[in-house]
């Protein structure tokens, strides 16, 4: 299908891309990588007045190390990130999901900012920066305010962004020796959403994890944190970190996969995802040695 | 209707200016408005790769861009590829090893190819399986066309050593 006509205009500047937002009100979209929204506006899903193109501003695109964050622009392409040695060694559990974020042509496009104000519940990335316990910063006509991942995510496509609102930078607090992540996820295909995904970071201590925050994805209407998984894992019991999962999730059906296999899947994942943050809890012990 | 807007870009090395509509996709755009029917249309919502294009050097989903977008870029085609003879081999392997039938996903997925073989190297069968995961093929089941793949990655490698 083709879309409903609308207008288009090339926002020079965050500024002059709020102004744009003010002027046209409800009818006025932001438009990214348009990996997501140009497929909506082909299959007529939605039909905004005007499209402000945010592909000019080369202030909202980067990556860079400040005060302990990796901070990435929001119109940073999937593609940069995947490649960007500052992400590999900074953020590693980002660099481990991004292989899986969509196809090689969809990577060269799609803008992390774009997917984490899209914020698809079956996506890696807002999974990844919940798991990360990142920020978000946002631009607004009062100024820049920041967001914490945990107050982030409203509900089915809903976040802190209001609709006047550019979301300009992601941050992500850099890896320290300590720091463990695991990432894994099932999709029928690779580079498709996935019928149910798990980003996870911890702390070692010792032989043992703390402060664990596990984000599961493609389980509910936003990512999820499974708090009491994460209370069980951190004693060191994985097994009631499964059982936990009950409580912690409850997924509904989608086209992907029925709640009950993505509730089996949940438990998969947990038990995996562990045994790579213990593994490589061993391999630092070990000096790296794979 | 949505006023047109003038856009003035290089498309396989030629420059071409046009007065467009924004809704107007950037394949729709090769196709209709250029007559560069080599780029194909099948899902229009980014999930086939019938579509796949160059801009600026990478590949792209001509359905998830606008021909309003591409104001100064540098669009490449499968013609405009085909022509400068860079896989030329790519081609004689795909015919050679029965890597297309019908030929609709062709072009894609050897742009696709292509980005992959430009790296450098000797990418395994894994690895170009996870490349062109996002190019559709109905006819040949995919074996063949990783086969032909795989085959110019070394033939390449090769007479580069
Ligand atoms: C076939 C296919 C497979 C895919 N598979 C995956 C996958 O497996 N995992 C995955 O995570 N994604 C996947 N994607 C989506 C892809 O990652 C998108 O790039 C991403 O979801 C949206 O980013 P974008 O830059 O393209 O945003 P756009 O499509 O341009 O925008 C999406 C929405 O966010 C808003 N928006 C964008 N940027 C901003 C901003 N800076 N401030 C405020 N609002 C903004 C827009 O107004 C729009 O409503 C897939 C896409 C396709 C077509
Ligand atoms: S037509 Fe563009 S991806 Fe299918
Ligand atoms: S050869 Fe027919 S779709 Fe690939």
């Amino acid at each position: 299908m083709k879309p409903a006509p609308f207008a288009y205009a090339k926002a020079r500047s965050v500024e002059d891309a709020l102004r744009l937002l003010r002027e046209h009100g409800e009818g006025a979209r932001l438009l990214a990588g348009g990996q997501s929204l140009i497929a909506t506006l082909n299959m007529r899903l939605s039909s905004p007045a005007i499209l402000i193109d945010l592909n000019e501003i080369a202030a909202l695109s980067g990556i860079a190390l400040r005060d302990g964050d990796v901070v990435i622009g929001a119109m940073t392409r999937h593609a940069e990130v995947q490649q960007s040695d500052i992400v590999a060694s900074h953020a590693p559990l980002v660099a481990a999901a991004m292989p899986h974020v969509g196809h090689a042509a969809i990577r060269n496009r799609g803008t992390i900012g774009g997917s984490i104000a899209f914020a698809d519940p079956a996506a890696e990335l807002p999974a990844c920066l919940l798991a990360l316990g990142g920020r978000v910063e946002i631009a607004g006509a009062t100024g820049t305010r920041m967001v914490a991942a945990d107050d982030y995510f409203r509900g089915l496509y809903e976040t802190a962004v209001g609709a006047d609102e550019v979301l300009t930078a992601i941050r992500l607090p850099a890896a320290t020796p300590a720091s463990r992540f695991g990432f894994l996820e099932f999709p029928r295909r690779h580079g498709d959403y996935a019928m149910a995904g798990l980003a996870a970071t911890a702390r070692a201590d010792g032989a043992s994890l703390k402060d664990v925050r596990l984000a599961y994805f493609g389980v509910g209407m936003t990512p999820v944190r499974a708090r009491k998984a994460e209370a069980a894992l951190a004693g060191g019991d994985v097994e009631a970190a499964v059982t936990a999962l009950v409580s912690d999730l409850d997924p509904p059906d989608d086209i992907q996969a029925s709640g009950a296999v993505k509730r089996h899947l949940a438990g998969v994942l947990l038990r995996r995802v562990t045994a790579q943050m213990d593994a490589r809890i061993e391999s630092a012990h070990d000096g790296g040695k794979a | 209707m949505s006023r047109q807007l003038d856009i003035a870009l290089t498309v396989n090395g030629e420059r071409v200016s046009e007065r467009v509509e924004p809704r107007l996709n950037l394949v729709d755009f090769l196709r209709d408005t250029l007559g560069l029917t080599g780029s194909h249309v099948g899902c229009e919502h980014g999930v086939c790769g019938a579509c796949t294009v160059r801009v600026n050097g990478t590949i792209v989903r001509g359905c998830l861009m606008l021909a309003v977008q591409c104001d100064g870029a540098r669009v490449e085609t499968i013609e405009g590829v085909s022509d400068s003879g860079a896989i030329a081999d790519l081609q004689e392997a795909f015919t050679r090893r029965n890597a297309l039938q019908c030929g609709y996903c062709t072009p894609g997925m050897l742009l696709t190819a292509q980005e992959l073989l430009a790296r450098g190297g000797l990418p395994t069968r894994e690895e170009i399986r996870e490349h062109i995961s996002g190019n559709y093929c109905r006819c040949t089941g995919y074996h063949a066309i990783v086969d032909a793949i795989e085959a110019v990655a070394q033939q390449r490698n090769g007479s580069k050593a």
